[in-house]
């Protein structure tokens, strides 16, 4: 390594030579390289990230944004379905009375007042300023205490060894663990594996951006056809809203 | 009863006296990684990483963590990069092993390290997935195939 | 009032040395167990991503409500001014202080990371129920460790009454706590309900007391020293009531759910149509941990039968751990309503009941921590002199 503060500077500077829209697929602009973080800066609440999820655009049986997730995060089955660890899953719904059908993904949903955040012992489940609830594994003492304070069965227990992780989302046995929102790609400017593999497959259901910044897409968006919180009646705000639902 | 005390005295300081020469020679120190090239050098000089380098990475570990800073310098993983290289042979040495860059003082020094019960413990490029991922997508594919065909209850 | 005379047991005997170490060996198993399960990782055991809390746990919060319920006794002697119930404080103490230990073993050796007891202990999150009783557990310790130090030190028995309203106080706000670990989670229709704290209370009052009585009457059977039939109906008449108000807090809690359209479904699956959960809340919790008990306590050919009350106290104590099975396990089993009017599928096991089937290891675990209590016990009324020389009526002394 030849010398690292230069190296990152020269990271920054890439990131700022190429700051404005860039399309990286059709229908998904990249708009929050407009508020590019210095590697060096902490994350502040000025930003909220947040996705917007359309269910009618949402296919049965597409397991596109599952397997992006699973190949980021080096999630690995151990055929054992019950304990092994999911962070996105395909939901099928079926209206009781009329017998429509729907599908949608289902993650942890970032709440603003996360009942995880809350229940935690240790204070190892956190939010981040910019509304990414995670685990700090480091102070994961197990308890499980958070999965079942969870609305949304969002979390999974790591129930065996965890070998040949990928680099950056180190996982381990005895922890607990959940969707992070790809925090270490929306730390460098990009966009979660889930929504971008939605973009890619041209499925377009997934959307991700600002919540905070009212000129974001997915304000826009929101602002005009609007999105519904899963069990809005726990008020807890949550990050991640459904259109179609 | 001096005597006894005497003899013991002298018992002990024999063994202590022993022990060193023994001990050197059969742990050897450790021998570790040295990454090479023009320029290479590490973020600190060598006798600073060796006495605070745990703490270089726990104070960046709390920062990354939980305020998204994400500067390389003492980034672990930035470490395993630079340090973690294949033998002459092209194999990695596993965490636990004595010849892992980590592992080699650590065992020498018998101090335990958390850090791989969770961490890769080499680059990236050298992580061999195996692919197991694609069996947990193979099985989620099958439960998914199987909800769909009864349209409802999953057994 | 008379003196009390108190003497730690000889245990010399070789029963006495066989009882500590059949104890032993199932608190080795028990490690065994916790071994094999931190080893290879929770798939081992019963527990999974769906059912993430399992028989450790209902071992755990058993013992944790059993031991605030054993303190009663002194608390009666010492709050309520009791003084028939005095000569009973001590051992009242020491077993309060045994089934704690025993139930935070349980619940510590279960962590995903028991490595990181440190970490539990400096890391704090006070918005966090759990947090508040780690440091509930660890006051219940120290305060009743103190309240037995003040009764049996002449110099500080003058203030064993203050002591005794504290370490009183306490096990309230204690058992409050441990009930609210469950009663805080919004998102489990099964716990969502204040009423669970009251309802802990009552429970460890009768499990306590449950316990207690099978100690004493162990331990004055086994070393052969007198237990009058004043001390124990009197006992007997207690847990009587206690049982009568467990009874009337669960009907009282599901009336209550049965009355709300929302927790119909819930209500629904506990009563009717959970399966193992209905069998375990019906003949466990109900039959043979309430009416039972409850109708041999008050049966009339019985009344001095010390046999009946050991069957009695056994009783209620399978009927504590099935209540526990009911509430933990069975208000997982039900799926989480997040889409109400749908019906729900998933590969993560979205609305479905899920299945659970304890593993030898977690019972293990549960039963050498119910023998690390007994132990705790064994070992210090022979060390200490913790039991009354003799507990017989007062006419015949």
């Amino acid at each position: 390594m030849s010398d690292c503060v230069n190296q990152s500077r020269r990271s920054f500077l890439e990131k700022s030579a190429v700051v404005g829209a860039i399309t990286i697929a059709p229908g998904i602009l990249l708009h929050q390289v407009a508020n590019a973080k210095p590697d060096d800066q902490p994350v502040s609440d000025t930003v909220r990230w947040g996705m917007l999820i359309n269910t009618n655009n949402c296919e049965q049986g597409c397991t596109d944004c599952i397997d992006a997730c699973n190949t980021e995060h080096g999630l690995v089955g151990n055929n054992r379905p019950q304990s092994d660890t999911q962070y996105i899953r395909k939901v099928t719904l079926r209206d009781k009375m009329t017998g429509h059908e729907l599908s949608l993904p289902l993650m942890c949903q970032h709440c603003e007042t996360a009942p995880c955040v809350d229940v935690c012992p240790t204070g190892a489940s956190f939010q981040r300023k910019d509304g990414i609830a995670l685990v700090d594994k480091h102070i994961c003492i197990g308890c499980r205490y958070c999965m079942m304070a969870c609305p949304y069965k969002a979390r999974s227990f790591v129930h065996e060894a965890v070998n040949n992780q990928t680099l950056s989302a180190p996982r381990g046995k005895g922890t607990v663990e959940s969707c992070t929102m790809c925090v270490h790609r929306v730390d460098k400017d990009q966009i979660p594996a889930c929504v971008e593999a939605c973009g890619k497959g041209k499925h377009d259901a997934m959307m991700f951006g600002d919540l905070n910044d009212p000129n974001s897409e997915i304000s826009k968006e929101l602002e005009k056809h609007g999105g519904k919180q899963i069990r809005a009646d726990l008020q807890l705000n949550t990050a991640v809203r459904y259109q179609g639902l | 009863m001096i005597n006894r005390f005497l003899r013991i005295t002298f018992i002990l300081t024999g063994l202590v006296l022993l022990f060193p020469v023994t001990g050197s020679a059969e742990t050897p120190l450790p021998v570790i990684h040295e990454p090479e090239g023009d320029g290479v050098k590490c973020v600190e000089p060598e006798d600073v990483m060796r006495r605070d380098h745990m703490n270089f990475i726990l104070h960046q570990r709390d920062e990354t963590m939980h305020e998204g800073i994400r500067t390389s310098k003492y980034s672990f993983a930035e470490c395993i990069n630079c340090h973690v290289e294949p033998d002459d042979n092209g194999n990695i040495a596993a965490a636990d092993s004595k010849d892992h860059f980590c592992n080699a003082c650590h065992e020498y020094a018998a101090v335990t390290i958390d850090c791989f019960e969770c961490h890769a413990d080499r680059p990236q490029k050298f992580i061999n997935r195996g692919g197991k991922s694609s069996a947990l997508q193979e099985e989620m594919h099958q439960m998914l195939t199987v909800i769909e065909g009864t349209g409802g209850e999953l057994k | 009032m008379k003196k009390i005379e108190y003497t730690a047991i000889k245990g010399n005997s070789l029963a006495y040395y066989g009882l500590l170490g059949g104890l032993g060996l199932v608190m080795l198993i028990g490690l065994l167990a916790v071994w094999h399960m931190e080893h290879n990782g929770h798939y081992v055991t019963g527990m999974t991503n769906q059912i993430v809390w399992g028989m450790p746990h209902v071992f755990a919060v058993f013992l944790i409500v059993a031991a605030s319920g054993a303190l009663n006794v002194a608390s009666i002697a010492s709050v309520f001014r009791k003084e028939d119930y005095e000569p009973l404080a001590r051992l009242s103490g020491l077993l309060a202080i045994a089934l704690l230990a025993g139930g935070l073993v349980v619940l510590l050796l279960d962590l995903g990371r028991p490595d990181r007891l440190i970490v539990a202990m400096t890391y704090y999150n006070f918005k966090s129920i759990f947090a508040w009783n780690i440091i509930l557990y660890t006051g219940f310790f120290a305060i009743v460790g103190v309240y037995i130090w003040f009764m049996m030190d002449h110099n500080m028995y003058r203030f064993k009454k203050q002591a005794g309203l504290a370490a009183f106080v306490w096990r309230l706000i204690l058992t409050t706590g441990t009930g609210s670990i469950f009663g805080f989670l919004v998102a489990r229709s099964a716990y969502d309900a204040a009423l669970m704290a009251p309802m802990f209370i009552i429970m460890s009052f009768s499990f306590g007391l449950a316990i207690f009585i099978l100690v004493l009457m162990a331990s004055y059977n086994w070393t052969g020293r007198e237990l009058g039939d004043e001390v124990v109906s009197r006992l007997r008449n207690l847990l009587g009531v206690f049982v009568a108000a467990v009874l009337y807090f669960v009907i009282v809690y599901h009336l209550t759910n049965l009355y709300i359209t929302e927790h119909h479904g819930v209500e629904k699956f506990i009563l009717l149509e959970g399966g193992q959960f209905t069998k375990v809340f019906w003949i466990g919790q109900i039959i043979l941990g309430g009416l039972v008990p409850l109708a041999l306590i008050y049966a009339p050919g019985v009344r001095n039968c010390r046999k009946t009350l050991a069957v009695i106290c056994t009783l209620i104590i399978i009927g504590g751990l099935s209540t526990m099975y009911t509430i933990i396990i069975g208000g997982q089993a039900y799926p989480l309503e997040m889409f109400p009017g749908y019906e729900v599928s998933s590969t993560f096991f979205d609305g479905v009941v899920n299945d659970y089937t304890p593993s030898i290891y977690e019972i293990a675990l549960g039963v050498g921590g119910v023998a690390v209590s007994l132990v705790i016990v064994a070992f210090i009324i022979k060390v200490l002199p913790f039991l009354p020389t003799s507990l017989a009526d007062k006419q015949s002394s």
